[in-house]
């Protein structure tokens, strides 16, 4: 079974024969971004980093969940950040100022980063530095529900943000961005008492309604922060993804 | 609006298949899409129309093969049609199902123009 010649795809098991001059192609239109998307993965490996691909709407708490993370874990992890947006420099400058490397990519008009643009960025902004690998990285997608989840970056993980002011029903709207996360955080969560729209079952339910039994946490990353869940979420999958390559490696 | 990206990716694959096949133009181009693909068919078939102005592409056409939405649940095994934002076994209500059909974004196949022998692949 595979995406490529078609044979998981029911009742065309076997392609018709091609007639004169027509041809059979069944390859998958996002093949070359998928190629890409592989090497970036392959050099994310190299290096032992995982990287995490965060996804969200503008506005619900990327880069501020970004920044208290960065804070949390940079001196016992090497924390990297590749930022996307469309235009300025704002959201990487926000995490040098607290302490981690990041690396500013703008899309121009692009509504969502793609492999290619990721495997460019990192040309320029290497994942060991000084002998010192980054452990984590996480690539801030283009605030938006849509697009970036139709691009494998060769991210390890999806993360979509969901943020209390936005509405519960968000997963229900957005079937295709939320059925691709590994992993959903309700941030803005110490706004709940205010938000009387917004209900953590609702939003939980309309997430199983797409048929996912992905896990969703609570963040809140504003005055009074509180990301311990997320904290434990990150290292526990950093232990994983050390264990799975370490296996990997040896039986190679 | 990703499908202007996507429709390039698109032309791209189908220009390949022309020039390996020695094709002279490409007429119509098939594409199977399900609605779990992230690809809006109309917004595809806008982006087509601006796209395939380019090399052996201006007479091309899009036509775009829906495929439904198909899941297979894990705690009773049934099997049924389903819609994009519910995904529910319809026999016991489960949300533990497997996507079989509907994230499907693959090009199918290319109506070549000008071929003098037969094509390959």
């Amino acid at each position: 079974m595979c995406e490529t010649c078609g044979c998981s795809i029911p009742d065309q098991n076997h392609p018709t024969p091609a007639d004169g001059h027509t041809v059979e192609v069944l390859k998958g239109l996002m093949d070359a971004n998928d190629h890409a998307a592989g090497h970036n993965r392959e050099h994310f490996n190299r290096t032992g980093t995982l990287v995490i691909n965060l996804m969200s709407s503008p506005g619900s708490g990327k880069t501020q969940l970004l920044e208290h993370t960065a804070k949390a874990l940079k001196d016992r992890l090497e924390i990297a950040v590749i930022e996307g947006d469309l235009e300025t420099e704002n959201d990487a400058e926000r995490l040098r100022k607290q302490g981690v490397r990041a690396h500013q990519i703008a899309t121009g008009s692009a509504c969502h980063l793609d492999a290619h643009l990721v495997h460019r960025a990192l040309h320029d902004f290497p994942l060991e530095v000084d002998g010192r690998k980054t452990d984590i990285l996480f690539i801030e997608n283009v605030g938006n529900l849509v697009c970036p989840a139709a691009f494998d970056l060769g991210q390890h993980v999806n993360v979509v943000l969901l943020s209390t002011t936005e509405g519960d029903d968000k997963p229900a709207k957005y079937p295709v961005m939320f059925r691709a996360a590994d992993l959903v955080v309700i941030s803005k969560a110490d706004l709940l008492p205010y938000m009387d729209d917004f209900k953590i079952e609702r939003a939980e339910q309309s997430l199983r309604g797409l048929g996912v039994e992905t896990p969703l946490l609570n963040t809140a990353a504003g005055r009074a922060p509180d990301i311990g869940a997320w904290i434990e979420w990150l290292e526990q999958q950093l232990e994983t993804h050390r264990r799975t390559q370490q296996e990997a490696a040896s039986a190679a | 609006m990703h499908e202007l990206s996507v429709c390039e990716a698109l032309l791209a694959q189908v220009r390949a298949t022309a020039n390996a096949n020695q094709a002279g133009g490409v007429g119509r181009v098939t594409v199977r899409l399900g609605p779990l693909s992230g690809v809006e068919p109309e917004l595809l078939t806008q982006a087509f129309s601006i796209a395939r102005n380019g090399p052996l592409t201006t007479e091309a056409s899009l036509h775009i093969e829906p495929q439904p939405i198909r899941i297979h649940c894990r705690d009773c095994g049934n099997e049924n049609e389903a819609t994009a934002n519910r995904l529910l076994c319809r026999a016991c209500g489960s949300f533990r199902v497997n996507l079989i059909s509907g994230d499907e974004l693959l090009l199918a196949r290319v109506e070549l123009h000008g071929v003098n022998r037969h094509p390959i692949d």
